[in-house]
């Protein structure tokens, strides 16, 4: 049965990874329902967060496709009662609306929003949420005339885990060799690859 | 040069100045490369200008085109076990190299292949001979960089080859821009990769799932192994055969892990998948334990997914984590190089004998025999067989030669009838399919091996699709045996038309050239046969002969390879004739 899954990849920040996990979704024409990127908790490592609806079957297949990405570090997969996730979304409406409309402002309050930019000619309001919370309000302002209307990728932290600090150092516990090689191999190239 | 090197060599901590282009050419020396297959162009000039003084320590051979450059690098990775090395330009010279990349990929071989660039600040500008070469092989490599710093070079070189070779290997590109290339760096040396922090190219064996393993192979009544090219590029032949023999555990081979095992092992059981043996597709349905070693059961392999080895448990051996449960759900996942896995589940299992199961094995290759190799071997018609023409190769050269296949009939009666004494003897193109491979994989493999016989077997389609590299055999002096099995079809497909398509012969039949006339104006010797009674001097001429050769045989028109497991049909359904 597909269910909505939200895939948290820990990566390194390099110039072409992107394309190289989405195309690991547009080459099984799967849709990536939402993508962000962002720092992590961890220095230099970056942090995707994916979401797309899916069986865990092939969830699970597309995570381990994701690891084998050279520059990936992990990738871990979660249903939503596995997380705090959340999206962002502003709304442009008129402020004539809003100054004369005293039922939108009891509206706003009841969804949590907030107004970010206030003008003359329009006003902009920002919520934060769930999906249906974030959708709910565009149904509201919707009568009163919603100029322009954007919501954000979701951002999600997984309840069960302790960040990646810990992992990350069992990546680097291998330390390689500090001394130079110099053509040394050239008379023995047959011990030179150990495949 | 000389005294660069001299200076490099014996002053590690301070440094030279050394172009871009120096700096590559360093680091393919450092790490072992002899042999570089390419083409100039505009945007790689100033490396290939640097190569000018390179030309002692790397051998460089001039292709008549990037595919063939690329698939040439396949053929030496796949005999020599080390990494290949492709030069091409921008543009259309990177464009044409995505075939041999997208076949590397899928067949797991260790590549490295430079493509210059147009100067750093041209990109996104649609300069001449500028192409998005990192975004068009994304898909079809390992890993890929480009490089705008000549900084950069030895280091993300070091990368390159680390990434190419270890883990599951496959092809590697960097993109140099021109400017890299031409720009003076200060060179401290190079230092080999042998840690990336975000990759791990083996996983840690898990002891407990060797036991379960083992446990499984134990209790089993007939257990049935399945071994792939993992194999080979774990060189674990030897492991591997220890593993068998101490079970009694009958193997059979994947297309590519052909010649892991010789032929005339006793425990070896065939070939499996829609071309295979009897044997070992009907009996992969009744065996009780199979035992995946380093293979990915591809759709050849199994046909139809939900009828194959329902009835079996299944212990899968990969250096992939991707690859376990990716087709056939495992019973005991064991992850790992199998170099290491094997002598641990050798150790873990009991001696067997399975003589009753071994003999099932042997009854079906009885009627196999019968039916479909006998005839086919030794036929008492007028025409000519392929697998004729494959005895006769095996009895001349005794399972000694490298053999190195296109795609179609003759691949497949190839590799169900060549014999082989030594591991990496055999190079096709398996997952990708890619006609017109062999030829220039043949150039490769003879660089890879170049005390032994090469022999590349190619239809007449494939053969037509990368002739112009008898332009590189007739320059380089390739010593390698040409042999065209010509139906004057496009066989495979024809006997697709033939069997599910009611003989509807649409665009199948193919005219060929002179072969004979054609190898001759680049020099190389050659002959054709179309009758029995001179053939087996044909191909002793052939392989007796010094330098390359060129023997064209005509074979029967609308011959059929038997048996075959028909598309959506259960392995269990394979039919002999």
């Amino acid at each position: 049965m597909k269910t909505e899954y939200t895939i948290t990849v820990y990566t390194e920040n390099q110039v072409g990874l992107l394309n190289r996990i989405a195309i690991i979704f547009s080459r099984r024409k799967i849709n990536i329902e939402s993508l962000n990127v962002s720092p992590s908790e961890a220095e230099s490592i970056h942090r995707f967060t994916i979401v797309i609806s899916e069986t865990e079957e092939v969830v699970r297949k597309l995570c381990r496709q994701i690891e084998r990405q050279v520059e990936v570090l992990k990738a871990y997969y979660n249903t939503n009662d596995e997380i705090i996730w959340q999206e962002m979304a502003l709304y442009k409406i008129s402020t004539d609306a809003v100054a004369e409309k005293l039922k939108v402002e009891r509206l706003l309050r009841e969804c949590g929003a907030r107004a970010v930019v206030i003008r003359k000619d329009y006003t902009i309001f920002e919520t934060t949420g769930h999906r249906e919370e974030t959708d709910k309000l565009v149904e509201v302002l919707a009568p009163f005339g919603l100029i322009e209307f954007v919501r954000s990728a979701r951002v999600a932290i997984i309840k069960a885990s302790n960040g990646f600090h810990e992992k990350l150092k069992e990546f680097e516990a291998y330390e390689p060799a500090e001394e130079l090689i110099e053509n040394e191999f050239l008379n023995k190239q047959d011990e030179v690859f150990t495949m | 040069m000389q005294t660069l090197e001299k200076e490099i060599t014996t002053t590690v901590a301070t440094t030279t100045t050394i172009s871009g282009s120096q700096a590559l050419l360093e680091a393919l020396i450092a790490e072992g490369v002899d042999t570089v297959f390419g083409y100039p162009g505009g945007a790689i000039m100033p490396i290939y200008d640097a190569l000018y003084d390179y030309h002692d320590r790397l051998k460089h051979i001039l292709v008549r085109h990037e595919q063939g450059g690329i698939h040439a690098g396949q053929g030496y990775a796949r005999t020599s076990g080390r990494v290949g090395v492709v030069f091409a330009t921008s543009g259309p010279g990177a464009t044409n190299l995505v075939t041999g990349l997208a076949d590397a990929q899928i067949d797991s071989t260790p590549l490295v292949c430079i493509t210059g660039q147009v100067f750093a600040h041209l990109l996104g500008t649609d300069a001449f001979q500028e192409t998005d070469v990192i975004n068009i092989t994304t898909p079809v490599t390992k890993w890929n960089y480009q490089v705008t710093d000549a900084n950069e070079i030895p280091h993300i070189l070091a990368k390159a080859f680390f990434i190419a070779r270890t883990g599951r290997p496959g092809p590697v590109l960097i993109d140099i821009t021109k400017n890299a290339q031409l720009q003076k760096i200060e060179y401290a040396g190079y230092k080999k990769c042998e840690h990336i922090r975000s990759y791990r190219p083996k996983p840690i064996v898990r002891k407990e799932y060797i036991a379960e393993a083992a446990k499984l192979i134990n209790e089993a009544k007939k257990p049935f192994v399945l071994f792939g090219q993992g194999v080979i590029l774990g060189k674990a032949e030897n492991e591997f055969r220890a593993f068998i023999e101490k079970g009694n555990l009958p193997a059979a081979w994947t297309l590519l892990g052909l010649s892991a095992l010789p032929t005339d092992h006793p425990l070896n059981v065939g070939m499996l998948g829609m071309h295979g043996n009897y044997g070992p597709n009907v009996l992969t349905n009744e065996c009780d334990v199979l035992i995946a070693v380093g293979m990915r059961f591809d759709d050849r392999v199994t046909g139809r997914l939900d009828k194959y080895a329902k009835q079996a448990k299944i212990i899968h051996l990969d250096i992939d984590p991707a690859e376990i449960d990716k087709n056939v759900k495992s019973t005991v996942p064991v992850w790992g190089d199998c170099k290491e896995t094997l002598p641990l589940l050798t150790k873990a299992i009991e001696e067997r004998n399975h003589s009753e199961w071994l003999a099932k094995f042997a009854a079906y290759t009885k009627e196999e025999n019968e039916v479909v190799i006998h005839k086919e071997l030794n036929p008492d018609t007028d025409e000519l067989t392929m697998g004729e023409v494959i005895r006769l190769m095996n009895e001349i050269s005794g399972g000694e030669a490298v053999v190195v296949t296109d795609v179609g009939q003759h691949q497949m009666v190839a590799s169900r009838y060549a014999k082989f004494n030594k591991s990496k003897s055999n190079v096709t193109s398996g997952g990708l399919g890619t006609m017109g491979f062999a030829l220039p994989a043949a150039i490769g493999a003879k660089f890879g091996v170049k005390d032994r016989t090469v022999v590349a077997i190619i239809g007449d389609g494939g053969f037509q699709m990368t002739l112009q590299e008898l332009g590189t055999i007739m320059q380089a002096e390739v010593d390698i045996k040409i042999l065209i099995l010509n139906n004057r079809f496009l066989g495979m497909v024809r006997q697709w038309q033939q069997l599910f398509h009611d003989k509807r012969y649409s665009f199948v039949d193919i005219q060929s050239p002179d072969y004979v006339q054609l190898a001759k104006a680049y020099g190389i010797a050659g002959a054709t046969v179309d009758n029995r009674s001179s053939l087996k001097d044909a191909v002793t001429t052939m392989l007796n002969s010094k330098g390359a050769y060129l023997l064209e045989v005509m074979v029967g028109k609308e011959n059929n390879v038997f048996p075959m497991v028909p598309q959506g049909c259960s392995v269990a359904e394979i039919r002999l004739k």
